[in-house]
């Protein structure tokens, strides 16, 4: 696998002139992008970490000796096929809408005894490591490939984090005025440099938000999970920086989500 | 009695709840929540989650606020621009160039005045605008600024427009998309300067 991996890899770069300057149109070098991507997903490096997510679900570990498989993402305890693409949702336990991670966290802390101040220290993945979470969160997301998101919004709270999400989507703060929508609330196809900003107010490319994570980022070459991408977000807005895992994201992560109901979620992907 | 003050507490209850979700209270909660979540890192301080009237103004209007509340706002914050003392707006295109290729600079990574290499901050200006026709990786959220002095003459009124535009972009459309780049200390005089050259210097790319 990695070796077809490779191979595949050193052919796309040999047929991907956008990372030479070139002076081609905004579609052709997506197109060219698009192209590179079906060559990566046939070996998609994200397998690897739902392998080591699957097994990190399934063993008896931290303090409490115990696995995950009683870990409710909303669909009983243990379910995990289907759950991802549901997330977002209620969970009466902690009385807060939850996504994936931070319920993956929050099972680590109840059933296995992880800290949350240890599992917050270092949350994101880097050359050299890749947080539990984020191979946990690829392994539970990869069971949900296929299938339509479909968060639910039945409860109120859930509808509330809607209206919350849209609000923190739309806020517009720090020193340079930015809010999301700055970037992922325009019409027409805009674009920084030359990357497409999809629409995420817009249920017809809300999908971009969500599609394709946890997923497998060429920059760097790690895998990261919404959770990083929403956070770095906020950095590149120029604000503080949202706890891991905190209410706040969950309640964007609704937003973005419930926008892409009834699309097909494709399953952990790659991303540029 | 008893029952009374259950349905006065009942009543009581219900307009408090009624206030979170009323017109602004979403938005209040939201807001109170992300100040509750985020921490400051770095120069990423707090204060950065506090609105001021202009923000407060294009989200309470969706960025579609009323010509009357747009034209008071407008006024102060042109009213804030401070012009260069020398009186002189052009500097020089060729860093004014540099200035609008970094994208870098004011996130929580970054230093006080500088990006995390240490370079001095950026504009980021091409990853919104056409400005050098040797960059064809560039932005569309905003217009296109290739030929800006050539299409508009190169009088002093066009360079104030500029200049002002890149310290307080707010203080001629409200809602723009575009940072403050003067009010927010975020680039200083002689870098807006340059700026402004690379936009209307004759001899700059920009005008050939």
């Amino acid at each position: 696998m990695r070796h077809a991996l490779m191979v595949g890899l050193a052919a796309a770069l040999a047929a991907a002139p956008w990372l030479t300057a070139s002076a081609q149109t905004e579609d052709e070098v997506n197109a060219e992008f698009e192209k590179f991507r079906a060559v990566l997903e046939q070996d998609n490096p994200a397998e690897l970490w739902e392998v080591k997510g699957e097994q990190l679900w399934k063993t008896p570990r931290g303090p409490k000796k115990a696995s995950l498989e009683k870990c409710d993402l909303g669909l009983g305890p243990g379910v995990v096929k289907g759950a991802y693409a549901q997330m977002p949702r209620y969970f009466a336990d902690v009385d807060r809408v939850m996504d994936a991670e931070a319920r993956i966290v929050h099972c680590m802390i109840t059933l296995q005894g992880y800290q949350y101040a240890d599992l917050a220290k270092a949350p994101f993945s880097s050359a050299t490591r890749t947080p539990d979470p984020v191979s946990i969160v690829t392994y539970v997301a990869a069971q949900s490939e296929g299938m339509k998101f479909a968060p639910p919004q039945s409860h109120p709270k859930e509808r509330e984090a809607y209206a919350l999400g849209k609000e923190i989507f739309n806020f517009r703060g720090g020193p340079w005025d930015f809010a999301c929508a700055s970037c992922h609330g325009l019409e027409g196809k805009k674009r920084i440099r030359t990357q497409l900003l999809p629409n995420f107010a817009d249920p017809a490319t809300a999908i971009a938000a969500v599609q394709a994570w946890p997923g497998y980022r060429m920059t760097g070459g790690v895998m990261h999970s919404l959770q990083w991408r929403l956070t770095d977000c906020f950095r590149q807005q120029r604000l503080p920086k949202p706890d891991y895992t905190s209410e706040t994201l969950s309640l964007l992560m609704t937003y973005l989500t419930v926008n892409a109901s009834g699309q097909t979620y494709k399953g952990p992907g790659i991303k540029r | 009695m008893k029952l009374k003050t259950l349905a006065l507490l009942a009543g009581g209850a219900t307009v408090l709840a009624s206030c979170a979700t009323g017109p602004g209270g979403t938005h209040r909660e939201a807001v109170r929540l992300m100040q509750r979540d985020f921490k400051p890192v770095g120069i990423a301080t707090m204060d950065r989650l506090k609105q001021d009237e202009v923000q407060a103004a294009c989200n309470q209007y969706s960025n579609n606020p009323p010509p009357d509340v747009a034209a008071t706002l407008q006024k102060k914050q042109l009213a804030g621009i401070k012009w260069p003392a020398d009186g002189k707006l052009l500097g020089n295109w060729k860093e004014g160039e540099k200035i609008a290729q970094r994208g870098r600079g004011m996130a929580w990574n970054d230093k006080p005045g500088k990006t995390s290499r240490g370079e001095s901050n950026g504009g980021s200006c091409y990853n919104c605008h056409q400005i050098g026709p040797a960059t064809t990786s560039f932005g569309t959220i905003g217009t296109s600024l290739y030929q800006f002095g050539k299409a508009r003459g190169y009088s002093e009124g066009v360079q104030r427009y500029a200049y002002g535009k890149i310290y307080n972009a707010k203080a001629y459309n409200l809602c723009s998309q575009m940072p403050r780049f003067g009010h927010s200390n975020s680039l200083t005089e002689q870098q807006m300067k340059d700026l402004t050259a690379l936009l209307m210097d004759p001899a700059s790319p920009v005008n050939q």
